[in-house]
C-alpha cells in the first residue's frame, strides 16, 4: 500500500527524496478521509516552504484541510495539472496526484519523517 | 394564540407523555435565579384588526403621496406588480437557505439566474449570491482585493456614498487595512493626479463608483490603468444599477460590487436591500458569500447546489473569506424578477427616461439661474448649487408635497448649501417644474 | 386496462421549467412605461459615446405571462415553511403570520425613503423606537441598534462594542473564548473584531467546562461568547458562575440570542449576566426566512456599552418628537448604511404585538413542549449523545444506523420522502453524525406523531433496507446533486449556447 521508498508525515503527506530534489503528496489515507478532492492550493513555483508548516491547503466538498511541508526548501516545480483534475489525488495519491518538488535547503535526511511501515502503525492507531 | 396549533387538552395529554406535571417543571434546568419571575410588561396581545391599525396609524406619520427627489443610495422606480405578487408566494419567503437542494430548486435556479444577470448588467464573470447591501458590500470587496493581492491598503474616492465609507472605516480599524482618501475635481469625478501619488507597491485597490455619490459617471478606463499599472485591483462600486441600462459597464474592473434596490426593491425607509458582488473568474475562490452552481443529479437532470462552501465561515471558521452566514434571497429574487420584466429593451428604455427627465430638470434649473455644482456627465442624480441651507425651501416644497434633494453640508462641508437632486421616471414633467421654481425663488 | 397499456405522458410541463434566459426572444418585454412626458434626449451626446452602452448581452425577452409561469413553477419546486414542518435545528423555522406581511406593504412604510427629513418619518420612526423597546423589556437589556442585518453582522456588531468599550479602558486585550459547540459565525466575527479565538471544551453533561473556562479566562481574555440555552438545546445552569468568572477577570459576557426562542418570559439574558447580546429577529420573531435573507440581527446591551453603539440612535427631543442622533463621539461608527433592515423590523414589531406578554411566553412554551415530546417519542430510535435536559431543540446521532453504512445526511434525504423539511445535519460539530432538531412552537400535535412515525420508519429502513436511504429521496423533481461536479468545475452563470461554458 504505502510505497517503502517513501517517508511520511503525521499529518498525512508523503516524500520521495531523490538526491537533491523531494516530490510531496498526501497519503492514500489522506485523500480517503477528505472524500472527493475539488480543489488545492499549492505553493508558488521559486517560494520557499519550511518543514512542519503549512504552505497550501486541500479541499474537499465540505472540508478544507492544510497541507504541510515534509522537508525545508524551494519549490521546484508544481504539479500543474491538478488545478483541472483534482481527481488526480484521489485516483493515484501517491503517483499522478503528486503535489509539488522541492528544492532541498540541507541533503541531511529529515529525522522527524516515519518509514512506511511506522506511518501504517500511526494510521491503524488513528482509526483505531 | 391564533399562532399555536395546540388546544389545552392536547398541552396536557403531550406533558403526559413526556411525564411532566406541569409547564414549570419544562423549564426545571434553568436555575431559579435565572428565571423571570413576573410577565413581561408588554401590553397584552393585539387582534388582527388591532394590529393592522396600529401600523396604518404610524403609516399616516409618515410622508405620504409626496413626490420625492431623493435618491443618494435608494432609488424609487416603477416597479412592476409581477414582482410582488411572485415574491409573495409562500414557498419562496417561508424557505430557509437551499442546504437541501432536492427540495429548494426554486430557490437556487433563482439565485442562478441572479447571479447571470448581474454578470451581464456589470460585465463580470461571476457574481455571488448576493450580499447584505452595498454599504457593506464595499468593505467585502476590500478584503476581497486584500486576499487577492495580500497587499493592506485601499485607496478610496470621496465621491463615494459617504455611509459606504463610514461602513469600511468600521468594518477594518482592527483589521490593519489602512484607507487612503481620493478627492474630486470640478467635474465631479476623481481628480487623476490624487490618484497617481496614491499608487504604490502596498496598493490593494482603487475604489471608485460610478455614477458616484453626485450622480456623476467615472473615467473607469483611466483609474483602472493606474490601478493595474501599480498591482492593484480596481473596485468599481454602484449604487444606482439602472444606470447600467445605458451607461456601458464598467469592464475594466476587476470587481463590481454595490446596491441592487434600485431594481425592484421597496424603499422601505433603508431596508432590507439587497448588495451585489461580481468579478472577474480568477479571483471566484477569494470571493465572500454564497455561490449557486449548476450540476446534475444521477439521472443527468440539470439542477443547482450550492458550492465552493469551503470559503465560508461555518467550514473555515475565523480563516473564511467573510463573516457574512445568509445573502438576501428575497430581495435578489425581487431583482431577477424586476430585470427579467423589464428585460432587454426594457431597462434601457427605463434608464433612457431616467435620462431624460434628470437632464431636463437640469435644463430647467439652468434656465432659472442655478448652477449645477459639477461638469461631469450624470445619469439620473445632479448637485444643484446653493439652493439648500435655508429651512424656508424646505417647507415650501412640503407644502407643494414635494420632498426635495439631499443636503450635501451633512456629508461634505464644502458642499454646504448644495442640494443632491435626483429625477427619476416617476417624478412628473409638472412636479420637476415645481421643484425647480420653489428651489429657484420667485 | 393493465399497468402496461397505460401510455405514460412526459414528464409534465412544470417540472420542465428551463432558466427565464432560454425562454427569451427578441422582441417580447414584460413591462411598459408611460410615455415620456419631457423632450426625449440623445444619450450619446450627454453621456459621451464612450459611456455609452448599446446592448445588455444576453439579457432576457420574454413577455409577463411567461414571468409569472416561470417563477410561479419555480416556486413549487421549494418547500417552506406553509409545506410543512421545518426541522432545521438552531434556525428556529416557525410559522411567519400573514398580517406581518401586510403592515411592511402599507403605503407610507414600504415606501418611505431613507433621507426623509424626520418631520415626515414620524411613523417609522416610533416602530423603531417601540420595537426597541419591546426588545429591551424581552431580554432585561438597557439600550440597543436595530442596525445589524443579520444575525452574523450582530456578532461583529456586539464584538466591535465589547473591542471599543475595553480600548476605552486602556487595554482591547486579545482574545474572545468561544464553545466547542458554537456557531461557524462566531469565529469568523471575532476575526472581523481584530479578535484570535480560543476554543472551549464542553463537560459530559453537555454544558461549558468551568475548570477548562478557569484556566483559559486569562487578562488577555476580552469576551466569553454563549450561546444559551447552546446548540444542544441545553441551559448553561451553570451560567451564574459563568458569569461571575468572566467578569471577576475584566472580560465581557456576549450571548449569540440564535436560541432565544427557549426563553421569551421565562428567563431574560439581561438578568443572568449577560453583557451584549444579538437577537436574530427571523428566527424568533417570525420574520420570513425568504430562501436565506433579509434577516435583521439587533444588537442589546447593558447601559456601560451604550455610548458605542452604532450610529444613528433614535432619540426623543424635548417636543416628544423622534430624529435620528448623529454625533456620538465613542461610537464605532456605522455598521450598515440608512438604518438596518427596517421592512423586518416592522415585520418583527407586528409579531411581538400581536402576541403580548402572555402570548409571547406561551410560544415558548409549546416551543419547548414540542422539542421534549419529540424527543421522548425518538429515544427509542436514535442514539441521545447526552442525557441533560433539553429546551427548545435536541441533538441525536447516527451512531446506531452508522452501523449499516447510514448517516444522518442520508436519514436526513429520507426524511424529504416522508414530506417532512430535514433536520440540520452534522451540527453542532461535537457530535459526531448529529441530527439537531427543532420543531418551534408552529407545529401540532399530529403533525409531531407524523413525524416521529417516519423518523422511526426511516431507523427500520436503516436496518432492514439500507439502500433505500442511502439512495433517497426518491420522489422529488430531481435527485442528490452531483456537489462534487459542481464544486470541480464551477458553473455559475447561464451562457448563451455556442459560448464556452464557464
Amino acid at each position: 500500500m504505502y510505497p517503502t521508498n517513501f517517508r511520511y508525515t503525521r499529518e498525512h503527506e508523503w516524500v520521495l527524496i531523490e538526491g537533491p530534489l523531494a516530490t510531496v503528496g498526501i497519503t492514500d489515507h489522506a485523500q480517503e478521509e477528505l472524500g472527493d478532492i475539488v480543489f488545492v492550493e499549492l505553493p508558488k513555483v521559486g517560494g520557499k516552504v519550511e518543514a512542519g508548516k503549512p504552505c497550501g491547503t486541500v479541499e474537499s466538498v465540505k472540508a478544507v484541510s492544510d497541507l504541510y511541508s515534509p522537508v525545508s526548501g524551494e519549490v521546484a516545480e508544481v504539479n500543474a495539472g491538478l488545478a483541472d483534475s483534482p481527481e488526480w489525488i484521489n485516483q493515484e495519491p501517491h503517483g499522478k496526484g503528486w503535489m509539488f518538488k522541492a528544492k532541498l535547503a540541507s541533503t541531511a535526511s529529515p529525522d522527524q519523517l516515519l518509514t512506511a511501515e511506522q506511518y501504517e502503525a500511526y494510521v491503524r492507531q488513528e482509526t483505531s | 394564540m391564533r399562532y399555536l396549533p395546540k388546544s389545552p387538552e392536547e398541552r396536557r395529554d403531550m406533558l403526559r407523555a413526556i411525564g411532566c406535571d406541569s409547564i414549570e417543571q419544562l423549564f426545571s434546568s434553568i436555575p431559579l435565579e435565572a428565571r423571570l419571575g413576573r410577565p413581561l410588561r408588554l401590553e397584552p396581545g393585539k387582534s388582527e384588526p388591532e394590529v393592522l391599525a396600529y401600523f396604518r396609524e404610524r403609516a399616516a406619520e409618515n410622508a405620504r403621496d409626496y413626490t420625492c427627489f431623493l435618491g443618494a443610495g435608494a432609488y424609487d422606480h416603477f416597479c412592476p406588480a409581477v414582482v410582488d405578487a411572485l415574491i409573495s408566494r409562500s414557498e419562496f419567503y417561508t424557505a430557509y437557505t437551499p442546504y437541501q437542494p432536492e427540495i429548494s430548486q426554486g430557490t437556487l435556479q433563482a439565485v442562478f439566474e441572479y447571479q447571470t444577470l448581474i454578470c451581464q448588467l456589470t460585465g463580470m464573470d461571476v457574481a455571488n449570491a448576493s450580499l447584505y447591501d452595498g454599504s457593506s458590500a464595499l468593505p467585502e470587496a476590500v478584503m476581497m482585493a486584500v486576499r487577492a493581492t495580500g497587499r493592506r491598503r485601499a485607496a478610496v474616492a470621496r465621491s463615494v456614498h459617504p455611509e459606504y465609507r463610514e461602513v469600511l472605516a468600521t468594518y477594518l480599524r482592527h483589521q490593519e487595512i489602512k484607507i487612503t482618501e481620493l478627492p474630486f475635481a470640478e467635474s465631479g469625478q476623481l481628480v487623476p493626479e490624487a490618484l497617481a501619488a496614491a499608487a504604490s507597491d502596498d496598493l490593494a485597490a482603487v475604489v471608485i463608483q460610478s455614477p458616484n455619490f453626485f450622480g456623476v459617471i467615472e473615467e473607469v478606463a483611466a483609474a483602472a490603468e493606474v490601478a493595474h499599472a501599480a498591482g492593484a485591483l480596481l473596485i468599481v462600486m454602484v449604487a444606482e444599477p439602472l444606470a447600467l441600462g445605458i451607461v456601458r459597464p464598467p469592464l475594466e474592473a476587476d470587481i463590481v460590487a454595490g446596491e441592487a434596490q434600485s431594481l425592484g426593491v421597496p424603499l422601505s425607509f433603508g431596508g432590507p436591500y439587497v448588495g451585489f458582488l461580481a468579478a472577474r473568474e480568477k479571483y471566484v475562490r477569494s470571493m465572500p458569500g454564497r455561490l449557486v452552481g449548476q450540476t446534475t443529479d444521477a439521472a443527468g437532470e440539470r439542477g443547482f447546489c450550492l458550492t465552493l462552501a469551503t470559503r465560508e465561515q461555518h467550514i473555515r471558521r475565523e480563516k473564511a473569506t467573510s463573516n457574512i452566514c445568509t445573502n438576501q434571497a428575497l430581495c435578489a429574487l425581487m431583482v431577477t424578477i424586476f430585470l427579467s420584466t423589464y428585460g432587454k429593451q426594457g431597462l434601457r428604455e427605463l434608464a433612457l427616461q431616467n435620462l431624460a427627465k434628470s437632464h431636463y430638470a437640469a435644463a430647467r434649473f439652468r434656465e432659472r439661474g442655478a448652477r449645477l455644482r459639477f461638469s461631469g456627465p450624470f445619469f439620473n442624480e445632479m448637485v444643484v448649487r446653493g439652493v439648500g441651507g435655508g429651512a424656508g425651501a424646505a417647507e415650501k416644497l412640503q407644502a407643494h408635497k414635494i420632498v426635495g434633494g439631499l443636503e450635501l453640508g451633512r456629508f461634505y462641508p464644502e458642499l454646504a448649501g448644495d442640494v443632491l437632486v435626483c429625477v427619476t421616471e416617476t417624478a412628473s414633467r409638472g412636479k420637476i417644474d415645481e421643484l425647480v421654481r420653489i428651489y429657484t425663488g420667485p | 386496462m393493465s399497468e402496461q397499456d397505460i401510455k405514460k405522458a412526459r414528464r409534465h410541463v412544470s417540472q420542465n421549467e428551463g432558466l427565464i434566459f432560454e425562454r427569451s426572444s427578441p422582441g417580447k418585454a414584460g413591462a411598459e412605461l408611460p410615455p415620456l412626458d419631457v423632450p426625449a434626449v440623445a444619450a450619446a451626446e450627454l453621456l459621451g459615446a464612450q459611456n455609452l452602452r448599446t446592448a445588455i448581452d444576453g439579457f432576457p425577452e420574454v413577455s409577463e405571462v411567461e414571468v409569472v409561469r416561470h417563477f410561479t413553477r419555480l416556486s413549487t419546486w421549494n418547500y417552506g415553511v406553509d409545506t410543512g414542518a421545518y426541522l432545521l435545528g438552531s434556525c428556529t423555522m416557525k410559522y411567519n403570520p400573514k398580517i406581518n406581511e401586510v403592515v411592511a406593504r402599507l403605503e407610507g412604510i414600504a415606501n418611505a425613503h431613507p433621507y426623509l427629513p424626520a418631520s415626515l418619518a414620524q411613523g417609522c420612526l416610533r416602530i423603531l423606537k417601540a420595537l426597541s423597546d419591546c426588545l429591551l423589556e424581552i431580554v432585561g437589556m438597557d439600550a440597543l441598534t436595530l442596525q445589524p442585518a443579520a444575525g452574523a453582522h450582530g456578532e461583529m456588531t456586539g464584538l466591535l462594542l465589547v473591542r471599543a468599550y475595553l480600548e476605552a479602558q486602556g487595554n482591547p486585550r486579545r482574545k474572545v473564548l468561544i464553545p466547542d459547540s458554537a456557531h461557524g459565525t462566531n469565529p469568523a466575527s471575532a476575526y472581523m473584531a481584530g479578535y484570535q479565538t480560543q476554543s472551549i471544551g464542553s463537560n459530559e453533561r453537555g454544558t461549558v467546562d468551568l475548570a477548562q473556562l478557569d484556566r483559559a479566562m486569562k487578562d488577555d481574555v476580552a469576551a466569553l461568547m454563549l450561546t444559551n440555552p447552546n446548540t444542544l438545546g441545553i441551559f448553561e445552569d451553570q451560567i451564574a458562575q459563568i458569569a461571575e468568572l468572566v467578569h471577576s477577570r475584566g472580560g465581557l459576557l456576549y450571548m449569540d440570542g440564535a436560541n432565544l426562542n427557549a426563553l421569551l418570559g421565562v428567563s431574560r439574558p439581561g438578568d443572568f449576566g449577560v453583557d451584549v447580546l444579538h437577537l436574530n429577529l427571523h428566527k424568533t420573531f417570525s420574520t420570513p426566512h425568504g430562501g436565506g435573507g433579509p434577516g435583521a440581527g439587533p444588537v442589546a446591551v447593558k447601559q456601560f456599552l451604550e455610548p458605542f453603539l452604532p450610529v444613528p440612535v433614535v432619540v426623543e427631543r424635548a417636543d416628544g418628537s423622534l430624529a435620528f442622533e448623529f454625533d456620538r463621539p465613542q461610537s464605532i461608527g456605522r455598521v450598515r448604511a440608512f438604518c438596518g433592515n427596517f421592512g423586518v423590523l416592522v415585520r418583527a414589531l407586528a409579531y411581538i404585538l400581536a402576541n403580548g406578554a402572555e402570548g409571547l411566553r406561551q410560544l415558548t412554551e409549546d416551543a419547548v413542549l414540542n422539542s421534549r415530546y419529540l424527543r421522548k417519542g425518538l429515544e427509542g430510535a436514535y442514539e441521545l449523545p447526552y442525557a441533560s435536559p433539553t429546551l427548545h431543540e435536541c441533538v441525536f446521532c447516527d451512531k446506531r444506523q452508522a452501523r449499516y453504512g447510514v448517516r444522518t445526511g442520508d436519514i436526513a434525504k429520507r426524511l424529504i420522502d416522508y414530506g417532512f423539511h430535514p433536520y440540520t445535519v452534522s451540527f453542532p460539530l461535537i457530535v459526531p453524525g448529529a441530527l439537531m432538531i427543532e420543531p418551534t412552537e408552529s407545529e401540532s400535535k399530529q403533525e409531531l406523531d407524523l413525524l416521529i412515525d417516519a423518523l422511526q420508519c426511516i431507523a427500520r429502513e436503516a436496518i432492514e433496507e439500507p439502500e433505500t436511504v442511502l439512495q433517497a429521496p426518491h420522489r422529488t423533481r430531481v435527485g442528490r446533486m452531483d456537489e462534487v461536479q459542481a464544486a470541480r468545475k464551477p458553473i455559475l452563470r447561464w451562457k448563451p449556447p455556442g459560448e464556452a461554458a464557464s
